[in-house]
């Protein structure tokens, strides 16, 4: 086999097992932890006659590793069992909102990953000028605001105040393309800023990373155009590390679409995820708690793979 | 020590220093009961209330300053807790190395493949929400990170000659742990430190924003947000206020932490 195949096809190997051994972990805390589904259904006050049946009515009363391992089959087949509270198919819940959720990171990937690359630019072309020391203090400051702050502020004052965009992100299929992009335009600008800085920042270190570099130097001493600088010598060598921060940023996106959700009461994942929560209802919690897992480790996966097909030094670990 | 600190860091200093000030001496300095009805639904602030009331009529200052008690106190347990879990068996996997290392290594490396929210959302889904359980689950989940940065620092440490000396003399692992690691690796814990509280502060605000940290009648400043948000919609911005103190101590300690990195840093001859 092709070496660069093997590496990549083991990476996907460990990514799986990542998957599967999380899943596990998420199975096994809410078995370990003291209250199972039963209870969160009957409530403390519950007789144990009572807990007894609905246990053996929900299945309960079978071994957990059964249990595990039936319920990873059916998510593996596209089944992620029936919500406690309502009786409802999860799977047939969760898609409409799963690309709902997508849609949202989707635009605001669109829109925070060619910023955040232009303003790193910036920011090292402007090396220890005012462009550059503003780029760094409002990373700090976006690093210490959370994101339901940002997310407020931009209703009160853009929604509320000057009335252009409605508060509330409500979407469904019915409406067009642009009506769709009008009414999450908020939580998009919202997760823009909360990664936008981030990337930003790696960015500019990545790239003044290699501009310093021995082999820059001596392509600029050779009589290398800048731009031929650029393209053929710094850019192979920033693409990894400038990939790696866009998909980890895109992972944190999964995380901060959750709290954005509920600000703006969009119907997503994210709120599906939190209204179980608070209904203590663990079936929905577990399969939304599987699929954020799955999105973020293999959106890792990808930075990993990328770094290694962008990097030949990568191939060969030492 | 104080002479050439930067004035970022006096600000932070100063900002994080009245926030506890205000947290410790909560019930002396609130103008109210905690819990206590003394107005209308969201007045807007006057001499009797400076910032208001909130959405059931509770002075929304004393609300404020008691919300910043449960925070704070919810944020530096759980900082502790995941500082002495995290270095503690950071420096055992150094340490003992082999088996042990590598058990202690993957777990780590499998909690950190599912965002820390998304784990703590799933464990507060069958576990009663209490003000402990939120200290022991934030804790533990941020503990990982402690550990990875205690294991590499405590790694460099071991093979130093020193601690070789203290194997040869015969002394116990208790003694190489806390004798010889745990000051030489102090500075940069103590350097994470601040950003580890900076996160726990907006990991308890953001599982409070979501209803699923402290539970009402107590006061948190997440908690207060999620309270006040329907205000918003009418153009009352009651929510906007525990949430700027949340952006507010974040950004003062982490003036602070970085002038301890700077500082910590520039003593060991710059960054390495």
């Amino acid at each position: 086999m092709h070496p660069i195949l093997k590496l990549v096809s083991q990476r996907v190997a460990l990514g799986l097992l990542l998957l599967v051994s999380s899943s596990a972990m998420i199975f096994g805390l809410t078995e370990a932890l003291p209250g199972d589904a039963a209870q969160a259904v009957l409530g403390q006050s519950a007789t144990p006659e009572a807990l007894e049946n609905l246990r053996r009515e929900m299945g309960l009363d079978r071994p957990a590793l059964v249990r595990y391992v039936e319920w990873l089959g059916g998510i593996v087949q596209g089944d992620l069992g029936t919500s406690i509270t309502n009786r409802l198919d999860i799977a047939t819940s969760i898609s409409s909102r799963l690309s709902n959720t997508l849609f949202l990171a989707f635009w605001a990937a669109v829109v925070s990953v060619p910023l955040a690359i232009l303003l790193g630019l910036l920011a090292v072309r402007y090396q220890n000028r005012w462009p550059d020391k503003a780029i760094s203090g409002v990373t700090l400051a976006t690093i210490s605001i959370p994101e339901f702050l940002i997310g407020y502020v931009l209703v009160y004052f853009i929604a509320v105040q000057m009335g252009w965009f409605s508060p509330l992100a409500l979407i469904n299929d019915t409406m067009s393309l642009g009506e769709k992009l009008h009414s999450i335009a908020l939580p998009v600008a919202v997760l823009t800023m909360v990664v936008l800085a981030h990337m930003m920042r790696m960015t500019r270190a990545a790239i003044l990373n290699v501009m310093q570099s021995a082999y820059i130097e001596t392509a600029e001493l050779k009589g290398l155009s800048s731009f031929d600088v650029i393209r053929k010598h710094a850019f192979p060598n920033a693409i990894a590390p400038i990939v790696t921060v866009v998909m980890l940023n895109l992972a944190y996106l999964v995380v901060g679409v959750v709290v954005v959700e509920v600000v703006f009461v969009y119907p997503g994942m994210g709120q599906f995820l939190v209204d179980a929560v608070v209904k203590r209802d663990v079936p929905v919690v577990l399969a939304c708690g599987v699929i954020f897992a799955a999105i973020y480790i293999s959106l890792n996966l990808v930075a990993d793979i990328v770094s290694i097909l962008a990097n030949p030094r990568l191939r060969h670990p030492k | 020590m104080f002479r050439y600190m930067p004035v970022s860091a006096m600000i932070g200093l100063t900002v994080t220093g009245l926030y506890f000030l205000a947290a410790i001496f909560a019930p002396l300095i609130a103008p109210y009961g905690m819990a206590q009805v003394v107005g209308d639904v969201w007045e807007p602030s006057s001499s009797e209330h400076l910032l208001g009331t909130d959405n059931i009529g509770r002075d929304l200052l004393t609300r404020m300053i008691y919300g910043g008690r449960t925070t704070i106190f919810i944020a530096t347990m759980a900082t502790i807790l995941s500082f002495v879990t995290g270095s503690v068996l950071g420096f055992l996997a150094a340490v003992l190395g082999g088996w042990a290392d590598q058990v202690l290594s993957r777990m780590v490396d499998l909690l950190m493949a599912i965002p820390s929210l998304i784990l703590a959302l799933v464990v507060l889904a069958v576990l009663p929400v209490t003000v402990t359980t939120l200290i022991v689950v934030m804790g533990l989940l941020d503990a990982t990170r402690v550990f990875r940065l205690a294991r590499a620092v405590a790694v460099d440490i071991n093979v130093m000659d020193y601690v070789e000396a203290a194997k040869l003399r015969g002394e116990g692992r208790g003694w190489i742990i806390f004798r010889e690691i745990l000051p030489n690796a102090l500075s940069p814990l103590v350097a994470e430190l601040g950003l580890r509280f900076i996160f726990m502060v907006l990991f308890i605000s953001t599982l409070s924003f979501l209803g699923l940290g402290v539970q009402p009648p107590l006061a948190d400043w997440g908690g207060i947000v999620k309270e006040n948000k329907d205000g918003i919609i009418y153009g009352i911005g009651a929510a906007l206020y525990p949430a700027i103190a949340i952006a507010t101590l974040a950004i003062s300690v982490n003036l602070v932490a970085d002038w301890i990195l700077n500082r910590t840093t520039s003593l060991k001859g710059g960054r390495g």
